[in-house]
């Protein structure tokens, strides 16, 4: 079914229309790809990337790509996943054997294909890396049209231009991952309460355990800049007799739609008394068990919360700077609010080793996650501000989350990438696969 | 290195009009932003090009001669991608004039709503084909509800208020973005020798509303920003008492 939509990403800010069609088989595909459409072919996974990274301006988005199917091997702990399997698909096969997906975002919604082609990460990376190091095997369609298995040892170039290579260098269909055992699907989660940065960011990196993310409320200021919650969890040891009394299950609990309003609730002093609020609510360190869904997904716990920032939408800055450049975190919080930005959630990682992926986004360091609401005067001043900043430590910002990043700070960010671009050459010789993002930040022609 | 400005090459149509240049001044282009100024006037437009400290082209431009700015549009688009369209031509003419002389009442028309219609269309097949761009429409509170005392004018820009929001809604999923701004008296040229009605503004302030506007994304901008309630009381007064308004 051929169809002109407009389509945006989960922020809303750039919609752009495309010529919309899927699921197909795979021999309509690459009769597709091998038509060699002008504006381009791009495949768009469950639209969760924040800016323009699933959109192709009067060009072909395929959406989704295939039937989401989901083959588990038990015995070898692998999952073989189509790319428009959603990880909640795989996690509710997979969790009854006592298998769980090895880097787990946010949100359950997002595809497999989507995952692969953002080189995703989850609160764990630090210890296990984001999905690039999980990868067995990705099946893909080039840009001639024809069939390509990639590993990590037949092709390595190939394989790492398409982890996390935004789409741009083929179609991809299946993805084959090795799964992590678990024993139990209850998370022991630690949540302990710091006064202010220093403490959140030694929070952080002095944890062992598995999981830790942090909650920074983006609205404190002075000396309280950058106080938050420090979350560490891990898996049990073994299974809850009293929670999963019949054997590990994964069900995401019933959601509630939010309203889409008609106009930006978020303002700053809004910003303000809700993060206050969560603040003070916390317990200053507290033990529970939890399952999966609640610790990983908290977000999804209200559908479509995106439309409820209004019919501007709403803007995520995700950086990573380096080891040393905590500063810049530190800034990075002030500067949004000296905008009146209107910040209202913040989010705080510890990163370990980056993955091989020239396009990748993680890198050893700290990431810092705001959101706020796109309409703010004071934004995109602010935010060239904070792409200044980034670049002069050496860190970058996430292509996944990126609506606005002009080129020449790409350009800094990422480097040339030469390498990158030449295996999108061997991959898609004539520049089938093209995006918005693609061309705002030259990734492809067009 | 980065820039907040992400205006690169800009269109002034009309570009000897004042609020053009005001627009221009306040947007702080980066030092390597090409402006095109297309207008009549030569030497005012290159009185401004001096003021500006930026690479200028200058355009012939007569918003009347509708049948070339099919050519005019090329040629602006002729250097490459133009980020920003401001629709700034436009002329003012007092009603007891123009019922004199209806010939002019056509002229007023055909510049400040025909010739606007037919330029910005063949701007907005170019900034569609490029997948990116603004457009800046000069509306006016005058186009909310048509007075006695210049009711040829209030229409044209009513004329030009619907055009522009039909414009942006069919360019919605485009990458195009339409950004209509409704100023209330703008004290200036054009208006010399008229006594300022209340809420008067001037082309430095609707120059700074607009570039607050774009860094915003806003798609309506009304100057002074009170005007938007004021425009509701406008459309409610009943009409024996909007009839003995004299202006």
């Amino acid at each position: 079914m051929d169809a002109n939509q407009v389509l945006t990403g989960w922020g809303r800010t750039r919609p752009s229309r495309a010529i919309v069609s899927g699921p197909m088989d795979t021999c309509a595909l690459q009769e597709l790809v091998a038509s060699r459409p002008a504006r381009g072919v791009l495949a768009r996974g469950a639209g969760r990337s924040y800016g323009d990274a699933a959109q192709n301006l009067d060009g072909h988005v395929v959406t989704p790509v295939t039937q989401p199917t989901v083959e588990l091997d038990v015995a070898a702990g692998t999952v073989r996943a189509s790319a428009s399997a959603t990880f909640a698909e795989v996690l509710a096969k997979a969790v009854p054997h006592g298998l769980i997906l090895p880097v787990l975002p946010g949100t359950r919604h997002l595809t497999m294909g989507g995952a692969v082609a953002a080189d995703v990460h989850g609160k764990n990376q630090h210890a296990d890396g984001s999905i690039a190091a999980w990868i067995d095997e990705i099946e893909l369609i080039d840009g001639t049209g024809a069939l390509r298995t990639l590993t990590p040892d037949s092709d390595p170039e190939a394989f790492h231009a398409t982890v996390g290579g935004m789409g741009l260098t083929g179609l991809i269909l299946t993805v084959k991952i090795r799964m992590m055992t678990v024993r139990s699907a209850m998370i022991k989660v630690t949540s302990c309460r710091h006064a202010d940065l220093d403490g959140l960011l030694a929070a952080l990196d002095g944890t062992r355990e598995r999981y830790s993310v942090a909650w920074v409320d983006t609205t404190a200021s002075g000396r309280s800049l950058g106080r938050g919650i420090v979350d560490t969890g891990d898996h049990l040891a073994g299974p809850d007799p009293l929670r999963e009394p019949d054997g590990l299950t994964y069900r995401p609990p019933h959601t509630r739609r939010a309203p889409a309003m008609p106009f930006c609730p978020v303002t700053p002093l809004w910003a303000r008394w809700f993060n206050s609020l969560w603040f003070s609510q916390a317990t200053s360190y507290r033990i529970a068990v939890t399952d999966l869904p609640t610790f990983y997904h908290r977000l999804d716990a209200v559908d479509g919360w995106n439309r409820a920032i209004g019919p501007r939408g709403l803007i995520q800055y995700q950086f990573v700077v380096p080891d040393g450049a905590e500063n810049v975190i530190a800034r990075a919080l002030e500067t949004v609010q000296r905008h009146r930005c209107a910040p209202f959630l913040g989010t705080l990682k510890r990163f370990g080793e980056a993955s091989k992926g020239p396009l990748s986004f993680p890198m050893r360091g700290w990431s810092l996650a705001i959101d706020m609401p796109a309409g703010r005067p004071g934004l995109r001043h602010a935010l060239a501000k904070l792409d200044y900043a980034v670049t002069a430590v050496g860190g970058r910002v996430y292509l996944a989350k990126d609506a606005r990043l002009g080129r020449a700070s790409f350009d800094v960010m990422y480097g040339p990438q030469t390498a990158w671009r030449a295996a999108r050459a061997r991959l898609d010789p004539d520049g089938v696969f093209q995006s918005d993002l693609g061309r705002r930040l030259g990734l492809c022609a067009g | 290195m980065t820039k907040s400005c992400p205006y690169h090459r800009v269109l002034v149509l009309g570009g000897a009009s004042e609020i053009g240049q005001q627009v221009l001044a306040a947007l702080h282009l980066p030092p390597d932003a090409e402006v095109l100024l297309a207008g009549r006037d030569e030497q005012r437009m290159a009185a401004a090009a001096e003021r500006l400290t930026r690479r200028v082209r200058t355009l012939q431009y007569d918003a009347a001669a509708t049948g070339t700015h099919q050519a005019v549009i090329e040629k602006a688009f002729a250097g490459g991608d133009v980020d920003l369209v401001i629709s700034a031509a436009g002329i003012l003419a007092g009603q007891d004039v123009l019922d004199g002389d209806p010939d002019r009442a056509g002229l007023l028309v055909q510049t400040n709503l025909t010739g606007q219609v037919t330029t910005l269309l063949a701007a907005t097949a170019r900034l569609r084909a490029q997948g990116h761009g603004t457009i800046v429409v000069l509306s006016s509170v005058a186009a909310i509800r048509p007075r006695r005392a210049n009711f040829v004018y209030g229409a044209t820009k009513a004329g030009l208020d619907a055009f522009a929001r039909g414009l942006a809604d069919s360019l919605h999923g485009s990458g195009v973005r339409v950004l209509l701004v409704r100023p209330g008296f703008v004290i200036g040229r054009m208006t010399r020798g008229l006594r300022p009605a209340p809420l008067a503004t001037t082309p430095a302030a609707v120059g700074r509303a607009v570039a607050a506007g774009l860094a915003r994304d806003a798609t309506v901008v009304w100057v002074p920003p009170v005007l938007r309630v004021f425009a509701v009381a406008l459309r409610l007064i009943p009409r024996p008492i909007w009839r003995r308004l004299r202006r």
